[in-house]
C-alpha cells in the first residue's frame, strides 16, 4: 500500500521534545479518495518522510465531525522525538510533504462506555492517542456517568496540551488530575507517580470502563490498582506499542503472541491479552 | 471529641478497627487547619504526630542548596501523613509544606504509642497499618525512580 501524500499545515511545538503536526491531503491519493481523514478515536497512521523512514504514530485530533468546518479537514498527530524517524519528523515545516497510509487498528471502545463511568489514565506521550477518545466523550457527554482523565508525566515542563487541559479542568462535568514524577519550585500541582491518583478519585468500580496508554510499566501498575479498586479485566482497555513495517498484519513485526498490533490491536481489552502482557520473552 | 468518631470509621486507614481502640484513639487525636505556605513540621524536628488528611494538599519536601526545595510527593484528602513518630529516632526526614489550606486530624504520637506499649493488640493493628502505607509508598517510589517516561524506558 503506498502513501498519500499530505502537507504539514502547522506545527506546534508542546514541550522541548514533542510535537503537534496538522496535516492536509493533496489531491489524488487513494486512501483519502475512500476514506477522507476520517478515524476512530485510538487508530493510527503510518507517517513516511522520505529519505529516512516510517513510523506508526496515532491519531491526536478530534475524530466527531465538526457541524461547520472552518478549514478542510486534517489528520492531527503528536510525535515525541526520540530516534532517526520521529527527529526527521520533529524538522518538517509548514509546507512540507510526507507520506501517510492509514488509519490503521482498533479503537477505543466508545460504545462499551455508554452509561458508564469513565476513567483514562495516560502517561507521558499517552495522552495523545487518548485525546480523540475524550473529544469523543465530551462531544456526546450525556451519553456518560462520571468522565475521570489522570495524567501522569516526567516533570511540569514535559505536560502536553497544557492550555487544554487547563480548560478541561475547569469543566464541571470532567475531572482531571495532573501529577509528575519530579518538581521543584513554583510547581503547585500533584506529585507522584500517576497511579497514585486512582485511589483519590471516586467511580463506580463495577460500571467503570478504563482506557490506559502510556509506558508499559505504568500501564502494569495501573491495572493492579485498577483491579484492587474492584475494576474488572473486562473493562480494562489498554493501547500497546511495537515496532511496525507493513501495518496490516502481513510481516509479523508487531507480532505479540497470537495477535497483531497492528491489526488486532493497538487498543486491546485487557483481559484477552493478559496472557502476553508483561511477559519478558513476548 | 465525639465528632471525631464517625469521620474516622469511615476513613480507611482504621477499617475495621475494634470500637474499643477506637475510643482508645480518639484520646490522642484532634482538629487541625493550616494554612498555604505553613510548615506542618521540617526536617530534623521532633516527630510527634500524625495526620489524617480531610481537604487541601501537602507537599514532602527536601531542601537542598544547590537545587531548592525538591518535592517529593504530594499528599490529600483521605491520605495519611507522617510515619516517624511510630519509630525511633522520632525525627522528621523531609519537611511537610502546606499547598492547599489544610484540614486534618492530628494524632498525638506520643500518646499513641504509650497505648500501644500498654496494649500490644492495639500496636499490632498500627503498625499493620502504618506498614501497609509505608509498602505503598516505597512501591511508587520506586516507580518513580524508574524514569517511566525517559527515553529508552
Ligand atoms: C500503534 C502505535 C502508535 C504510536 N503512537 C505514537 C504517538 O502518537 N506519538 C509518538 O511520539 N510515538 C508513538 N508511537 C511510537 C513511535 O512509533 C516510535 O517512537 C517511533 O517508531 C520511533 O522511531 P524512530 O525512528 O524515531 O526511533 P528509532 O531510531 O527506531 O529509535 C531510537 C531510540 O529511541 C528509542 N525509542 C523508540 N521508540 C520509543 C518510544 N516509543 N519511547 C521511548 N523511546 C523509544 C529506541 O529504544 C531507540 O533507542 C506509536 C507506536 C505504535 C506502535
Ligand atoms: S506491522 Fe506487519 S504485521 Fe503488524
Amino acid at each position: 500500500m503506498l502513501p498519500d501524500l499530505y502537507r504539514v499545515q502547522r506545527v506546534r511545538q508542546e514541550t522541548h521534545d514533542t510535537f503537534t503536526l496538522e496535516l492536509e491531503p493533496m489531491s489524488g491519493g487513494q486512501q483519502v479518495a475512500a476514506k477522507g481523514v476520517s478515524f476512530a478515536a485510538g487508530q493510527f497512521n503510518m507517517l513516511y518522510i522520505f529519505g529516512v523512514g516510517e513510523v506508526p504514530i496515532s491519531i491526536s485530533g478530534n475524530p466527531t465531525p465538526r457541524k461547520v468546518r472552518v478549514s478542510p479537514p486534517r489528520f492531527v498527530h503528536t510525535t515525541r522525538a526520540v530516534g532517526t524517524v520521529t527527529k526527521a519528523m520533529g524538522k518538517l515545516k509548514r509546507g512540507d510533504v510526507l507520506g501517510v497510509r492509514g488509519p490503521f487498528g482498533s479503537h477505543w471502545p466508545m460504545e462499551e462506555a455508554v452509561g458508564k463511568d469513565i476513567v483514562m489514565v495516560a502517561g507521558g506521550i499517552g495522552l495523545a492517542p487518548l485525546r480523540p477518545a475524550l473529544y469523543q466523550f465530551l462531544s456526546q457527554r450525556e451519553n456518560y456517568n462520571r468522565i475521570i482523565l489522570l495524567y501522569g508525566t516526567r516533570s511540569p515542563a514535559d505536560i502536553l496540551y497544557r492550555r487544554e487541559l487547563e480548560q478541561w479542568r475547569a469543566r464541571f462535568d470532567l475531572e482531571v488530575q495532573v501529577t509528575v514524577d519530579q518538581a521543584m519550585g513554583a510547581w503547585h500541582g500533584n506529585v507522584g507517580v500517576v497511579t497514585t491518583l486512582i485511589p483519590r478519585v471516586s467511580f463506580d468500580p463495577l460500571r467503570t470502563i478504563a482506557l490506559i496508554c502510556g509506558p508499559e510499566i505504568m500501564m502494569r501498575f495501573t491495572i493492579l490498582e485498577l483491579q484492587k479498586r474492584g475494576v474488572g479485566k473486562e473493562n480494562i482497555f489498554i493501547s500497546m506499542e511495537r515496532n511496525m513495517k507493513c501495518a496490516i498484519g502481513f510481516c509479523g513485526h508487531c507480532q505479540f503472541g497470537p495477535t497483531f498490533i497492528c491489526k488486532d490491536g493497538p487498543v486491546f481489552r485487557y483481559d484477552r491479552i493478559q496472557e502476553w502482557f508483561g511477559k519478558r520473552e513476548i | 471529641m465525639q465528632t471525631l468518631e464517625p469521620i474516622l470509621v469511615e476513613h480507611p486507614f482504621f477499617k475495621d478497627l475494634e470500637p474499643r481502640y477506637l475510643q482508645l484513639i480518639i484520646g490522642c487525636a484532634s482538629n487541625v487547619r493550616f494554612d498555604s505556605g505553613q510548615f506542618i513540621f521540617r526536617e530534623g524536628e521532633k516527630a510527634n504526630q500524625f495526620y489524617l488528611l480531610r481537604q487541601g494538599k501537602v507537599a514532602l519536601e527536601v531542601f537542598s542548596p544547590e537545587r531548592g526545595a525538591i518535592t517529593l510527593q504530594t499528599l490529600g484528602e483521605g491520605e495519611v501523613l507522617g510515619w516517624s513518630w511510630l519509630f525511633p529516632p522520632y525525627r522528621w526526614h523531609f519537611d511537610a509544606r502546606v499547598l492547599e489550606p489544610l484540614r486534618a486530624i492530628a494524632f498525638d504520637g506520643e500518646c499513641l504509642r504509650t497505648k500501644c506499649e500498654e496494649d500490644h493488640d492495639l500496636g499490632y493493628e498500627l503498625v499493620k497499618r502504618v506498614a501497609h502505607i509505608v509498602i505503598q509508598r516505597l512501591q511508587a517510589t520506586r516507580l518513580q525512580l524508574l524514569d517511566i517516561y525517559g527515553l529508552h524506558s
